[in-house]
């Protein structure tokens, strides 16, 4: 008796595990595609917000060098890619993922576009937790404060400019947060670092094969 | 529970015992993404449509599944509906999936789901149990909403801002502005400010019972006086 109702019960959880799973499994094959699609456009709209259509004719996100945990400067945490925007062959931007590991709540995940000239085409926070209606104005939804970025480089303003004001640089802290700022404003300066310490590797990059299927 | 009526259920879920205000199930997601309106409606919808998939699964099953194994079963059935709409929702709304982030996987262990599984579908018919499922969602994605209008309100000073994740580039530009310059009150946006407003609409609709309690005494007493009257009438006349 007892041990007919264990193996009924048991098969019955087999049966609805077994359906369950095949269920799952089916919607994912089934969405597996459009979600790798989605993915990609979520990336490329950042991209593209930095280096808009007019700029580069190539597919950024074909056209990349991989820089990771062990690539100096940017603290990365893992395997990222530096994407090459291109008109006519030419490098005209690289934009490159970097970290600001002393955010207000954790790290913040950045983006830097650098210009051939060496000038800043725009940065983006991609990740971050920093706190509501304060520290969160480094996202260029709540803020267009990271605009203030675009065109600055390594000589404009010099390193001692490279800060928040409260720390005698030039560039804005936000009424009642300054960490955040601060943190952001010396992430884009490492990855300007970066870019001039590896001009030859990001600006010469040789063009990939064409792939056939960039639109 | 032999006959349910479609209007009992329905007055059920939205007020009289609403899963978030009187049941007070499911607080970690009502506490957490209620900031502002869009991620309330955002999680409203996709908690409701595996209340929908989840109840309608296991009225299907509730003659099959024996009283031992019926917990497991329906926890499989909710898990399986959450990954499912998860991945949905990855592939046709991503962005809103990537503002919902953990909360999305976490619905599972929203223990409003579970338990009107075993509370109601588990011992109900389909069609009932299915309209069960979709009423108390409803029930559950007003306060959401209500309050996350309430927290974005006082927080920033405007509501339905970002809508456009949810409703497509046109709704950019339905965010209402109350007041300009709003020096944001951070208080009302951070989890405390959740606690205090759930409480203030808990309270408000203690309230609103206490008053219908009141008038319905009220009711009570006075065909007693009218009663009273026609005979006076009748005698007059």
């Amino acid at each position: 008796m007892l041990g007919q109702s264990i193996t009924r019960n048991s098969l019955l959880l087999a049966l609805f595990a077994v359906c369950t799973t095949a269920l799952i499994a089916s919607t994912y094959l089934l969405t597996k595609d459009d979600i790798a699609q989605q993915k990609r456009l979520a990336e490329e709209k950042a991209l593209l917000e930095i280096v808009p259509k007019n700029r580069h004719d190539n597919s950024m996100l074909d056209d990349t060098i991989p820089v990771g945990p062990e690539t100096p400067g940017l603290g990365l945490l893992e395997q990222k890619h530096v994407y090459i925007a291109r008109l006519n062959g030419k490098v005209v931007t690289a934009i490159i993922p970097v970290v600001a590991p002393d955010g207000y709540t954790g790290e913040i995940g950045l983006i830097v576009g650098v210009n051939a000239d060496g000038t800043i085409a725009g940065v983006r926070a991609l990740t971050q937790r920093e706190t509501p209606g304060l520290g969160d104005k480094v996202d260029i939804k709540k803020s267009d404060w990271v605009l203030s970025f675009v065109g600055r480089s390594l000589s404009n303003p010099t390193l001692d400019g490279w800060a928040v004001k409260k720390d005698k640089g030039v560039f804005d802290q936000f009424t009642g947060a300054t960490i955040t700022p601060r943190a952001v404003v010396a992430a884009t300066l490492r990855a300007l670092q970066f870019a001039q310490a590896n001009r030859k590797l990001l600006f010469e990059a040789p063009q990939p094969a064409p792939t056939g299927d960039n639109s | 529970m032999a006959e349910v009526s479609y209007k009992d259920l329905s007055l059920n879920g939205l007020w009289k015992n609403n899963p978030a205000i009187v049941q007070l199930l499911g607080l970690c997601p009502l506490l957490a993404v209620t900031g502002s309106v869009v991620n309330a409606i955002g999680l409203g919808l996709a908690t409701t449509m595996v209340l929908i998939t989840s109840n309608t699964a296991v009225s299907l099953i509730r003659n099959i599944v024996s009283d031992a194994v019926r917990l497991p079963v329906f926890v499989m059935i909710i898990a399986a509906a959450v990954t499912c709409i998860e991945l949905l929702m990855q592939a046709f709304a991503y962005e809103l999936y990537e503002i919902l982030g953990i909360f999305l996987p976490l619905i599972t262990t929203n223990c409003v789901i579970l338990g009107r599984a075993d509370g109601f579908a588990s011992r109900n018919s389909l069609g009932p149990s299915a309209y069960d499922g979709f009423i108390m969602g409803a029930g559950f994605a007003c306060v959401l909403v209500l309050l996350g209008a309430l927290r974005e309100l006082t927080g920033t000073g405007a509501v339905f801002a970002n809508m456009d994740l949810l409703f497509g580039a046109g709704a950019a530009d339905w965010k209402i502005e109350f007041f300009p310059n709003y020096q944001p009150f951070l208080l009302a946006i951070l989890p405390p400010g959740a606690f205090i407003f759930t409480g203030l609409i808990i309270a408000v609709k203690n309230i609103i019972d206490d008053q219908i309690k009141k008038r319905e005494a009220a009711l009570k007493a006075q065909p007693v006086k009218g009663a009273k009257r026609v005979r006076v009438t009748g005698t007059v006349s």
